[in-house]
């Protein structure tokens, strides 16, 4: 336990308490939000299974998952409240849904264990696939920060894939439910994969990593454990959910940041 | 119906089995050693550690539900994550205790069904709702105070996987009673909404943490013989005294009151006095009807059934597969009578 | 009923010139999933460099400190699988 956090003397309200959070100022920083939005999003879903998995040993490999995915949060929050001074907390929780910058995929409410399998598996290989560019970054914060959480992911990837094969070449009920959700999860996977005006800035800056080069890499080793759990490929769906990017979320994100800001609003002026 | 596999003979015989089996027994108590899976034990000495490390198993695992409770709505991110590692390292300590529980020779499905069945219990100190994100840091210091309290003796008790689990646990243990009490710390210290937030969770949490420690001695009836056994090595007022001396204390040092009238020093005993417990209360919840009982049992049930296709997914799997699999040395080998398809043992690359 | 085959015991080796230590046991259906659960559950403190997992059932133990009657002098089991004991029906508190 480190006293640096929160120490006696140091407990006391947050400067500008009660002011809402302000808009990041550096591309970098809008880039980083982006990426720990997905992270705190996708974490939070996984916490809600605590205590409903279905074997104890599951219980601690998703607290695990999203332990790692917070920590990956807190850091990339860090990161993108530098230049406004806003720190992880107040980029957490005095944001609403409509400033929040995840893609869509992290934020729909859990279905069954399938659901939520083949989404990890969707989403850590793409962290994977983002990550392993993002060591090369430009910034040298995002190089270093990417290439301690590529381990991570790599175990979230890992885990996901051994699961989503289990499940597909199971029972015909586990394949019935993996190859629903995959079904369903799939359109949701293009948003990843998006180049807007912000990638394009920081590609030429070399900071940001290149989705089109992340989705080939993504396809190939996605294709593969699918293929694995003798689940198909879903085909290439003409709707595309999108908009998380820019705030236009799904209607689940305002009630899983409701519950997540709630104690924190209440107290508008206190330190935890 | 009791059966003993591919032994001949039943439990009456193993009673009566030669002396001097029964002294090496005593033996190993006598010398403060560890008695192992494999070493000869009296039937109820078994039995009656199966039920007390089964107890302590499901304990952690409906421990992980009062204060999941608050995962959602932690209001900052590093309480969030303390938190969620705390959750997450009960779970494993549950895990720790049903592997030692199995060394006895039971199962862990078999435990399961005896605590969704009611047959077995867990501590009732979880019997109780946490009603406010104070009740974490509560618990925290209270809930887990009581517990290493009762659990560092146990790292001496008698039976070896027992013992050496519950030296893991209390590693691990203390790291979450030090951030709970920091937790609150923090409340007492805060905004007058904070600090009345704190000040209700312990006046919640203070009475069923000294509950934990069981009835007083002149009434529990497991004492004598798991004292003899060195499973119980203090009894339960001797260690809920040394809790209150400890305790007391630390509620000083965070400014919040205790709701004992009674809790005074007392200078000639050398420990602190403290006012009677509502054993009827105690009872009551033991017997089922606190505030929590059935939620928690409707919870934790409902978990292990919604996950059956889950884990019957995975059986199918490795049936599958057990024949086409194989190990790193490319020696693929089917074991027909063990049902593994590889040999067993894995090595990780470094 | 054949013996439990989903319970492997796991062996660490903290670190660089130690042996592997026994530390407990995981429950898995294949050997794949229990080498992930025993790092999950053994080494969640970065405790090992090196997880082995092994069925119990493939171990031979002898003994010859513990006594009990129920094993065979020579090269048996670690411990009593569930199958060769079992809860009689009926029985409270246990």
């Amino acid at each position: 336990m480190t006293h640096t956090e929160t120490t006696h003397a140091e407990v006391r309200a947050h400067p500008g308490a009660a002011q809402h959070a302000r808009p990041v100022e550096k591309p970098v920083e809008e880039y980083a939000l982006r990426l720990g939005d997905d992270a705190l999003v996708f974490s939070h879903r996984l916490t809600e299974w605590l205590t409903r998995a279905p074997d104890i040993e599951e219980e601690v490999a998703l607290a695990n998952i999203a332990l790692d995915l917070l920590g990956q949060a807190r850091f990339l929050f860090s990161a993108a409240g530098q230049s406004t001074a806003q720190d992880e907390d107040v980029l957490a929780f005095r944001r609403s849904d409509r400033e929040y910058r995840n893609a869509l995929l992290v934020e729909l409410p859990n279905g069954d264990f399938a659901h939520t399998i083949v989404r990890l598996l969707f989403f850590s290989a793409y962290q994977c696939a983002l990550y392993r560019a993002l060591e090369h970054s430009a910034d040298a914060g995002l190089a270093a920060f990417a290439g301690k959480a590529l381990n991570e992911v790599r175990y979230h990837r890992e885990y996901a894939a051994g699961w989503t094969v289990r499940l597909g070449d199971g029972t015909e009920e586990s394949h019935d439910r993996a190859a629903a959700a995959v079904e369903e999860l799939w359109p949701y996977t293009a948003e990843l994969f998006a180049e807007d005006e912000l990638v394009t800035a920081l590609l030429s800056e070399g900071v940001a990593a290149d989705p089109g080069a992340l989705q080939a890499e993504w396809s190939e080793q996605v294709g593969a454990v699918l293929a694995q759990a003798t689940l198909g490929v879903a085909p290439t769906a003409a709707w595309r959910p999108g908009g998380g990017r820019v705030g236009m979320h799904t209607e689940a994100l305002s009630y899983l940041l409701a519950e997540m800001q709630s104690v924190y609003r209440a107290h508008p002026d206190a330190a935890w | 119906m009791v059966t003993v596999g591919t032994v001949q003979a039943g439990s009456g015989a193993r009673q009566d089995a030669a002396p001097d089996l029964r002294e090496s027994f005593e033996a190993i108590l006598a010398a403060e050693e560890r008695v192992e899976p494999r070493d000869w034990m009296p039937d109820a000495y078994r039995t009656t550690l199966i039920r007390q490390i089964a107890q302590h198993a499901h304990s952690e695992i409906i421990g992980m539900q009062p204060e999941g409770n608050w995962l959602t709505r932690a209001p900052s991110l590093r309480r969030k994550a303390i938190l969620l590692a705390k959750v997450q390292d009960e779970a494993g300590h549950g895990l720790y205790l049903y592997a030692a529980a199995e060394t006895l020779g039971v199962s862990r499905e078999e435990l399961l069904d005896a605590l969704h069945a009611g047959k077995q219990r867990y501590s009732s100190i979880f019997n109780y709702p946490t009603l406010t994100w104070a009740d974490v840091g509560a618990i925290g210091w209270l809930v887990d105070g009581a517990a290493i309290v009762n659990q560092i003796p146990l790292t001496r008790c008698s039976y070896g996987p027992y013992a050496r689990a519950m030296v893991r646990i209390c590693k691990e243990e203390s790291f979450h009673q030090r951030q709970g009490y920091e937790s609150l710390y923090a409340l007492a210290h805060g905004t007058p909404e904070q600090r009345a937030m704190a000040q209700d969770a312990v006046d919640r949490w203070w009475w069923p943490s000294l509950m934990m420690f069981g009835p007083p001695d002149t009434a529990s009836s497991h004492t004598a013989r798991s004292t003899q056994w060195k499973i119980k090595r203090h009894s339960n007022d001797e260690l809920r005294q040394r809790f209150v001396d400890i305790t007391v204390p630390q509620a000083d040092v965070l400014g919040l009151t205790l709701p004992d009238p009674q809790l005074t020093w007392n200078p000639e005993s050398g420990h602190y006095d403290y006012g009677p417990i509502d054993w009827a209360e105690f009872e009551s919840v033991l017997a089922g009807n606190g505030p929590c009982n059935r939620q928690r049992i409707a919870q934790r049930t409902a978990a292990h059934k919604d996950g059956a296709w889950v884990r019957a997914a995975a059986a199918a799997y490795a049936v599958k597969h057990r024949d086409s699999a194989s190990s790193d040395n490319g020696d693929a080998r089917s074991d027909t009578e063990r049902g593994t398809g590889t040999d067993g043992t894995a090595e990780e690359a470094e | 009923m054949s013996e439990d085959s989903t319970l492997w015991e796991v062996f660490v080796r903290p670190r660089r010139g130690l042996s592997h230590q026994h530390v407990g046991a995981v429950h898995a259906e294949d050997a794949e999933t229990a080498l992930r659960r025993a790092r999950d559950l053994y080494t969640r403190r970065g405790e090992g460099v090196s997880i082995w997992v092994v069925p119990g059932g493939a171990i031979s133990a002898s003994s010859p400190e513990e006594k009990d009657p129920y094993f065979a002098p020579a090269a048996d089991k670690t411990y009593r699988h569930p199958t060769f004991y079992r809860l009689p029906e009926g029985v409270k508190n246990l």
